[in-house]
């Protein structure tokens, strides 16, 4: 079973990293995608916060580093809708 | 259609080659969301459909003091959306200087068409940000002038590399100043301070060609000075700003890519009922549509207030709205609350025919693309009528709130200039003159009675800074008579000019009913005994009057007195050029080759003389000075 946000999460990670939704997972990261480098890291972030209405902390945001944790960030600052 | 199914449109649209399709379709999906995820969706499919649709390549290069990434896809993609083609280069942090100054930097390499430096007030003046209390007078004036002074040199050192445009973000101020109430009790304010450096940036940029300035204070202060920053990814990432306001100031990059690119409206149409004024006319009368200073009337005087802004720009207004023509005549010329005249309008079509036919009309009476005109009408139907029938034109989409027409109207970009010559100020009395000129000519029957009967000038003149940018300008928008459609920057036409390479000439007509203006340009090159015009154009509203021949005539002179035996011209064929296609083979000239790319064509100067017609007066100021 996926998390509630997951769905909303991966459709902007697929944007912003430029890789097809259908090739991200729970256990995709940094190391395992290619494109998600340190300027696209900011621009995955600062989308996210966009789409969430919130703003992350530096702790928060060097911790973002797989979708795992983004979801488990997110869902601790966004109450599920 | 929602955010998703636009998205399969488009998805739909791209394999299926339909390419243009797919371009509207994706204006639709960021009118409707213009997130940062969305800006990667769009970049990603424009690219694959780039080769595909008439885009406008550009080349920027972003100098800056902070992280500007976040706002590179979002730039990219609003650009595309306007038909640009953009391709950015970021340089190192703070290695804005070494890039201006080393002529081998990447940033001459990159050979930029406009440059932006992104700076701030923290990065470039620390100490007035942010010691001000404990400064004194004498260190504050050292401070401000160091920093103008420098920025002086680096203008010069950029102009002596490149003339690429140039766009200098001026200094922010402080959501509250260093010393609190007392800053604003005395005429040393650190306010006054870091204003006194942005005024000396805005003379700066009126000393300098092709330079200008992004008021970054100003865009700061609209959006909320404390609702600007976001002080935790200043201090992580030196990101100042909250991803909200990386939007605001991709907005304000994206206003100067406009009138940089030429994608810029010429002339704007604008509905009468409900956009105008508030009402309809043929139904709610002369004292029933509200039209006034007190609400709700006062939204459509300031809409009106806006309109008159962008006439004074030289962006001519043109009514085109589904009326009874006398209702509608008698509101423009006698309501009490029109700020509008009815001179105030090139052309007028206000009948019961559809608005895209009519919209085509008013660009042909106004000798100007469809694509030069820009449309304003409440009603979303006729908005669809128009953008599904004449894609080229710029539909402003307007909410059903009246209050924020005007609002709107000051916004869009398509409006923005950078220069104002003398003529764009006066552009609309131009045409006001050539209603009466058209009129005259139905009354007399022989061409050449008209020709007399108009008693035209011709003025002709070397290049002067007085006129560089209107020259430009000239020589960048005019698409019709244009027998090269070279493009050529101020500062490329300084260049040339003052290297003595080649020879610029303006072209002033005047006739009974007024001053055209400045509306022709010519430029040559002569080596040995052959001059060869490498342009020549001149504004439609003079064309078909013989001065093209005057002008012609002129060249063949100048041509003659510093030795040439032949004259010789490029027709290089474009989209819109065909006003200028027989220009040559009319004048005597005969064709010596023809390749992919046009015809070249020549004139024996020994065996034709090539006389300015009779009835135009030609006079040349220091013709021979150059």
């Amino acid at each position: 079973m996926t998390p509630p946000a997951f769905e909303r999460i991966r459709s902007i990670a697929a944007d912003v990293l430029q890789v097809p939704a259908g090739q991200i997972t729970l256990d995709s990261s940094t190391e395992t995608l290619g494109n998600w480098d340190s300027v696209h890291h900011l621009n995955l972030i600062l989308a996210l916060e966009q789409e969430f209405d919130t703003q992350f902390d530096p702790e928060e945001i060097d911790k973002m580093t797989s979708m795992e944790r983004i979801v488990e960030v997110v869902g601790r600052k966004v109450p599920p809708s | 259609m929602t955010i998703q199914e636009l998205r399969q449109e488009i998805e739909r649209l791209i394999p299926s080659g339909e390419s243009a399709a797919a371009s509207r379709v994706l204006a639709e999906l960021w009118a409707q969301d213009s997130s940062a995820s969305s800006a990667s969706f769009v970049v990603a499919r424009f690219e694959q459909l780039r080769e595909k649709l008439n885009l406008r390549p550009y080349r920027l290069a972003i100098l800056r003091s902070y992280t500007v990434e976040p706002m590179i896809p979002l730039l990219r993609a609003a650009a595309f959306i306007a038909g640009i083609d953009l391709t950015v280069q970021l340089s190192e942090f703070n290695a804005y200087v070494q890039e201006i100054v080393d002529p081998e930097s990447l940033l001459y390499k990159f050979n930029p068409d406009a440059v932006i430096l992104a700076t701030q007030t923290r990065d470039l003046a620390p100490e007035l940000w942010r010691d001000y209390s404990r400064m004194s007078a004498e260190q504050v004036q050292s401070s401000s002038s160091q920093i103008t002074k420098d920025f002086r040199s680096w203008v010069r050192r950029f102009r002596t590399h490149t003339q690429a445009h140039l766009i200098l973000h001026n200094f922010e101020q402080p959501g509250i100043p260093n010393r609190g109430l007392l800053d604003d009790q005395s005429n040393d304010s650190q306010r006054s301070a870091i204003e006194q450096i942005n005024r000396e940036l805005s003379s700066l940029a009126a000393e300098t060609v092709g330079v200008y300035v992004l008021d970054y204070d100003a865009l700061v202060a609209r959006h909320g000075r404390l609702q600007w920053h976001d002080e935790r990814k200043w201090l992580t990432m030196r990101l100042p700003m909250t991803a909200q306001n990386t939007h605001h100031l991709m907005k304000e990059w994206l206003r100067f890519l406009h009138p940089l690119t030429g994608k810029v409206a010429k002339a704007l149409v604008v509905d009468l009922d409900n956009t105008l004024w508030g009402g309809v006319i043929g139904e709610d009368g002369m004292d029933g549509i509200k039209l006034s200073g007190e609400y709700p009337g006062a939204a459509y005087q300031e809409l009106q207030g806006a309109l008159l802004d962008l006439y004074q720009r030289g962006i001519l207004l043109a009514i085109c709205s589904k009326n009874n023509p006398d209702d509608a005549q008698e509101a423009l010329r006698n309501h009490p609350g029109m700020l509008l005249e009815p001179k105030h309008f090139a052309a007028l079509r206000i009948n019961w025919i559809d608005k895209a036919q009519n919209l085509r009309d008013i660009a042909k009476e106004l000798n100007i693309g469809v694509d030069a005109l820009a449309f304003l009408d409440d009603n979303p139907i006729e908005r669809e009528q128009v953008r599904s029938q004449l894609s080229e034109v710029c539909v402003i989409e307007l909410p059903s709130d009246p209050m924020t027409f005007a609002r709107i109207v000051r916004e869009s970009p398509v409006f923005e200039r950078l220069t104002l010559s003398a003529e764009d100020q006066q552009r609309g009395e131009y045409y006001q003159a050539q209603r009466e000129r058209d009129e005259l000519e139905q009354t007399i029957t022989s061409r050449e009675d008209f020709y007399r009967s108009l008693q035209q000038e011709a003025e002709i003149a070397p290049l002067t800074k007085g006129t560089l940018a209107r020259v430009s300008q000239l020589a960048n928008k005019t698409n019709q008579f244009n027998l090269t459609t070279r493009r050529y920057t101020e500062a490329q036409l300084m260049e040339m000019t003052s290297s003595g390479n080649a020879h610029c000439f303006s072209l002033r007509v005047k006739d009974r009913f007024g001053d055209n203006g400045l509306v022709g340009v010519a430029i040559t090159r002569q080596a040995e005994s052959v001059c060869e015009i490498d342009t020549l154009l001149m504004s439609c509203r003079v064309i078909g009057r013989t001065v093209e021949t005057a002008f012609l005539s002129f060249l063949a002179d100048q041509a003659r007195k510093h030795g040439a035996t032949r004259l010789e011209g490029w027709f290089l064929p474009t989209k819109k050029n065909a006003p200028a296609k027989d220009f040559y083979p009319s004048h005597g000239f005969a064709m010596v080759k023809e390749d992919a790319t046009g015809s070249l064509w020549s004139k024996d100067l020994k065996a034709d003389s090539c006389p300015c017609p009779e009835w135009v007066r030609l006079t040349v100021l220091n013709g021979d000075a150059q």
